[in-house]
């Protein structure tokens, strides 16, 4: 579903936001993309939503090269990646049902099926009982909601949560996660950048760990290792334990 | 729809510079009201002294009918009139009255005798008028002879140059018009840009972002064109009965509704294009 192929990302000051990276994402995973600020998630992020090109590299989501997909072409991308923003990009002026509407009418959706839908995706993120307050009259969880169903209301097939949780207490956090949990089991692909390690210890699920614009550890690359190892070992008991048995039967014999 | 009501939002939300847009439309747009209703009055007179008689020869006071009549069979014979109308001075007095009906007091101190009686010729050829004017000049009774195409070529020199007035001044005030506009709608675009770069990113297309500027523009346009046009249409009735005296006799006024409505049509036709070229070239200027 999501292919990065050897994506490097030099900024014009000559700073390299990521180098050499290269990690799959299969249709309805969960990954935790973590490590220390300027490690590389956000670039990540920004290089699958296209708002950055990278310097080298290949990058594919579904059958899409997003690194040669035409100017005219990245709405439609943008439409299918729901991305809930590490600073929310919430318009205050706004009400919570005005925002969360908004990518419908980007969309085109007709007025009716994009309220109805609206309505439904606040329910699910717990908000219905806010949508006609403007985003200065909610608490940081409650917007952080706004957010996420802003993202999820076009039903996309991947979102992407930058520091979802950034900001917000423990019940809130894991108030959060619930609902991204919630939504991967239903088959949305989710890639959350996050700092807690209390969140990401407690679930089992991959976790890409970055550092300096590099992955220094991919939980699911150590795990087919391991598998891999595992296998390889039992294949060479089952060998010596099959030669034991073939030198005791000649022996025998 | 959806587009006008965001642009109806993004007006409300700052009305000050829709006040100041819709100021610089109006004042274009009723020079160009005042400059049309010129031409077309002057086109009118124009007209109306190209359809009267090449020459009308005015008689002395003390000149006898028998010498008029002569006069006119004269230049009948001599094969170069088209037409020759006497008109005496009771037939003069008729026209007088007919002319100032609406004023009792100019019909009271008016009488036949201080009216000359004319001749009103046409000629076949226009090489032939000066001829038949200069034998008209040459005739002892001949007080003064009129040319229309003097009158008529003043007349037109003055359009021409109303005209150049008119459409220099119309250009320099649309440029002003397009630059404020330019101005204010990228005032706009930059007070919005954090919207506009939300838009994008949750996959508005350029297009969908840059329509309710365009309309915003085109609403301005409007509006002042619907303006200037009131105003200049009201001086015009306002000013109708004044100017129907001061132009006697010339069939301008009442000025058709027609006219009316063609030049509302005409504005708010050129409005659109005002304010659509403005506002795109704000969009292009301040979303790349």
């Amino acid at each position: 579903m999501i292919k990065l192929n050897r994506v490097s990302k030099k900024f014009g000051t000559g700073v390299f936001g990521l180098s050499n990276v290269s990690f799959n994402v299969d249709k309805g995973e969960f990954v935790f993309l973590v490590g220390p600020s300027g490690s590389g998630k956000t670039t990540i992020f920004k290089l699958l939503t296209r708002e950055i090109l990278p310097t080298e590299g290949t990058i594919i989501i579904n059958d899409w090269d997003i690194v040669r997909l035409s100017k005219a072409k990245i709405p439609h991308l943008r439409k299918k990646v729901g991305v809930i923003f590490q600073d929310l990009k919430i318009l205050m002026d706004r009400t919570i049902f005005e925002n969360v509407m908004l990518p419908l009418e980007v969309a085109g959706i007709e007025p009716e099926e994009s309220k109805k839908r609206v309505n439904d995706v606040l329910a699910q993120v717990g908000l219905s009982g806010h949508k006609e307050k403007f985003p200065i009259q909610l608490a940081g969880g409650e917007l952080q909601r706004a957010a996420i169903a802003r993202a999820l209301v076009l039903s996309p097939d991947i979102i992407l949560a930058d520091e979802a949780t950034g900001n917000l207490d423990t019940a809130n956090s894991w108030d959060i996660i619930k609902i991204l949990t919630d939504i991967n089991e239903k088959g949305t692909t989710i890639i959350m950048a996050t700092h807690n390690l209390d969140i990401v210890k407690n679930l089992p699920k991959r976790i890409i760990e970055m550092n300096k614009g590099n992955i220094v550890k991919d939980s699911k690359i150590s795990k087919e290792k391991k598998d891999s190892l595992h296998h390889s070992h039992n294949s060479k008991s089952h060998d010596i334990h099959d030669q034991k048995s073939s030198t005791m039967e000649g022996e025998q014999k | 729809m959806k587009f006008i009501k965001t642009t109806w939002k993004n007006i409300r939300r700052s009305p000050y510079q829709a006040v100041a847009a819709i100021m610089i439309m109006s004042l274009t747009f009723l020079t160009i009201s005042f400059f049309t209703i010129l031409l077309f009055g002057s086109s009118k007179i124009i007209n109306f002294f190209e359809s009267k008689p090449q020459a009308t020869a005015f008689f002395k006071n003390e000149a006898k009918q028998s010498d008029m009549d002569g006069l006119k069979s004269s230049l009948e014979s001599s094969g170069k009139i088209a037409s020759a109308k006497f008109v005496s001075k009771q037939e003069a007095l008729k026209i007088y009255r007919e002319q100032n009906k609406n004023d009792p007091l100019l019909l009271d101190l008016v009488t036949a005798d201080i009216l000359p009686s004319s001749l009103e010729i046409s000629t076949v050829k226009i090489d032939d008028l000066v001829g038949v004017s200069e034998t008209l000049k040459a005739s002892p009774i001949v007080q003064e002879v009129i040319f229309q195409k003097d009158v008529v070529a003043t007349l037109t020199s003055w359009t021409n140059a109303l005209r150049t007035i008119g459409v220099v001044l119309i250009i320099v005030l649309s440029l002003v018009s397009i630059f404020i506009m330019v101005t204010i709608i990228g005032i706009k675009i930059s007070q919005k840009k954090e919207d506009i770069e939300i838009m994008k990113l949750i996959g508005a297309t350029s297009w969908h972002i840059r329509w309710p500027f365009i309309y915003e523009g085109i609403f301005y346009g409007i509006f002042g064109a619907i303006i200037g046009w009131i105003i200049s249409s009201a001086v015009l009735l306002y000013s109708t009965p004044f100017l129907s005296s001061f132009l006697k006799g010339i069939p301008i006024f009442p000025v058709p509704l027609i006219f009316f409505v063609g030049l509302l049509g005409l504005e708010i036709l050129l409005a659109v294009i005002l304010g659509a070229v403005s506002s795109f070239m704000a969009v292009l200027r301040y979303l790349k």
